[in-house]
């Protein structure tokens, strides 16, 4: 029990999949303009990440290893993943129509998210059990949406601030993250 | 709008600063009688670098650098920095802590009052995380020159009450820090009283910290993460619970949110003391408030 504790706390904010791997950064600067787009977004993530690794360890220890067929894992895990992703677009696309404009192009790019395909990998390439994975893919799909929500309430904080010419949008915004990562790097060596 | 916004967020500058510079002193001045002149050629070091970088930000801007140098935030930044760096770094290291202080820390974020981060921190981070091996440098244990935070984390073996007895300890921290702490803690007193800071911020920092060391006490065995005590007296607590913590435009507004605020600082700083590989985790723990404190002001506004 505490070792699944450690490792939630592990995959959620020490090795944090965006500001500590560096994974997942295409949604993580693409859609925290806005805090409701960036929630959403961290939700959908969430849901995909814990689908997609649960599939994908059955998949991996109930038909590749069997049948001798490690060597597929990434194209197995890249179907399953973009099966998931299918499922929650046609969710969202049937109950917020709304939410659908919002996240747009976003919402099937969740596909290349690559910390959706890599915790899937690094969950089988770590040979965790069945709870363990569940519990690493909950802690990183959490971290993730809890840095989703705090980046994009500081960058809708940030456009009142009367910033210079040359740091308005995209600089700010790498600095600010690199700060936010700066502040995570304390946790180095749990 | 940013104007306004600006000037709602900015503190009525000049007097805080001074005010704030001024509660500094009886600690500044504990550390130099504990830590010989370096501390005062580390703080000297520092604001002449933050006035330097301020002029030339201010100048980058267009901005009248004359008026910048005069509101006084620059060297409360300088003076903050030059306390947390450790007297016995080289050079480089106040340098590098307080020119990313003042260009990317504030003026990056568009100067005084727009800043996310607190200045102050995220120069000494940078520079912690650039050059470690310099930032061990306190002079207090002669022999092993470990300071106390140093000491209790890589204890083998010794209960809290032998440790205390231990060269790195005075009689309930620190050696030489418990009377800096407390040396800070009063010039927080002061600002308290006068109004400049509030009092809710430090003190649920304080009572969160003290709570967490409880919690993890273990009877003061040998695995106990330290005493309340202890924790109030070691490191930068006091100077961060005061000094850092505070900055009016880096912490939520709400009360409840300075809770979570305070909660958030508190929990991080606890966590890298007691398990984690850098000295004191007081800097850390203030970014990762000062990063959440957008969505606190909008979560609890």
């Amino acid at each position: 029990m505490a070792e699944l504790a450690a490792a939630l706390v592990g995959s959620l904010l020490v090795n944090n999949f965006v500001l500590a791997q560096f994974l997942g950064l295409c949604p993580f600067f693409g859609t925290t303009q806005r805090y409701d787009t960036a929630l959403a977004m961290g939700l959908a993530t969430t849901f995909v990440l814990c689908l997609a690794a649960t599939l994908c360890h059955m998949v991996y220890h109930l038909l590749l290893v069997p049948l001798g067929l490690e060597y597929l894992n990434i194209i197995a895990f890249i179907v399953i993943v973009a099966g998931a992703v299918q499922l929650t677009e046609m969710y969202v696309k049937a109950t917020s129509r709304v939410l659908y404009q919002l996240l747009g192009i976003y919402l099937p790019l969740i596909t290349t998210n690559c910390a959706v395909l890599g915790v899937a990998l690094l969950a089988t390439g770590k040979a965790l059990s069945f709870i363990e994975t569940l519990v690493f893919a909950a802690g990183a799909a959490g971290g993730f949406t809890l840095v989703m929500v705090m980046f994009s309430a500081m960058r809708e904080q940030l456009v009142t601030r009367d910033l210079p010419q040359a740091m308005r949008g995209t600089p700010i915004t790498l600095v600010s993250a690199g700060i936010l990562a700066l502040g995570v790097m304390g946790f180095q060596g749990l | 709008m940013a104007e306004t916004m600006a000037s709602q967020r900015a503190p009525d500058s000049r007097q805080t600063m001074l005010w704030v510079s001024a509660a500094l002193l009886p600690g500044i001045a504990t550390m130099a009688a504990l830590f010989g002149a370096a501390v005062l050629l580390n703080l000297g070091v520092c604001l002449v670098v933050a006035w330097l970088t301020e002029a030339v930000c201010l100048r980058l801007r267009h901005r009248d650098w004359r008026a910048g140098l005069r509101d006084f935030s620059a060297p409360v930044t300088a003076l903050l920095v030059g306390l947390a760096v450790p007297p016995g770094a080289p050079i480089a290291a106040p340098v590098l802590a307080t020119v990313t202080a003042i260009a990317l820390g504030k003026h990056a974020y568009g100067g005084l009052g727009q800043n996310l981060f607190n200045p102050a921190m995220v120069g000494y981070t940078v520079a912690l995380v650039s050059m470690p091996a310099a930032f061990a440098l306190w002079p207090v244990d002669a022999a092993s020159g470990a300071t106390a935070l140093d000491t209790l984390k890589h204890n083998d073996g010794l209960t809290l009450a032998e440790l205390l007895r231990t060269p790195a300890f005075g009689s309930i921290g620190g050696y030489g820090w418990e009377w800096a702490n407390l040396a800070f803690a009063m010039g927080g007193a002061v600002l308290i009283a006068r109004g400049i800071i509030g009092w809710r911020l430090p003190v649920t920092f304080l009572l969160a910290l003290g709570g967490l060391a409880l919690a993890f006490h273990d009877g003061g065995s040998s695995r106990s993460a330290g005493s309340p005590l202890m924790h109030w007296s070691m490191g930068s607590t006091m100077l961060a619970a005061f000094f850092v913590l505070t900055d009016p435009v880096t912490h939520p507004n709400p009360r409840r949110a300075q809770i979570y605020f305070a909660l958030i600082a508190a929990a991080t700083t606890f966590t890298i003391r007691a398990w984690g590989s850098y000295p004191d985790g007081l800097a850390f723990g203030v970014l990762l408030a000062n990063a959440a404190t957008p969505y606190l002001d909008r979560r609890f506004a």
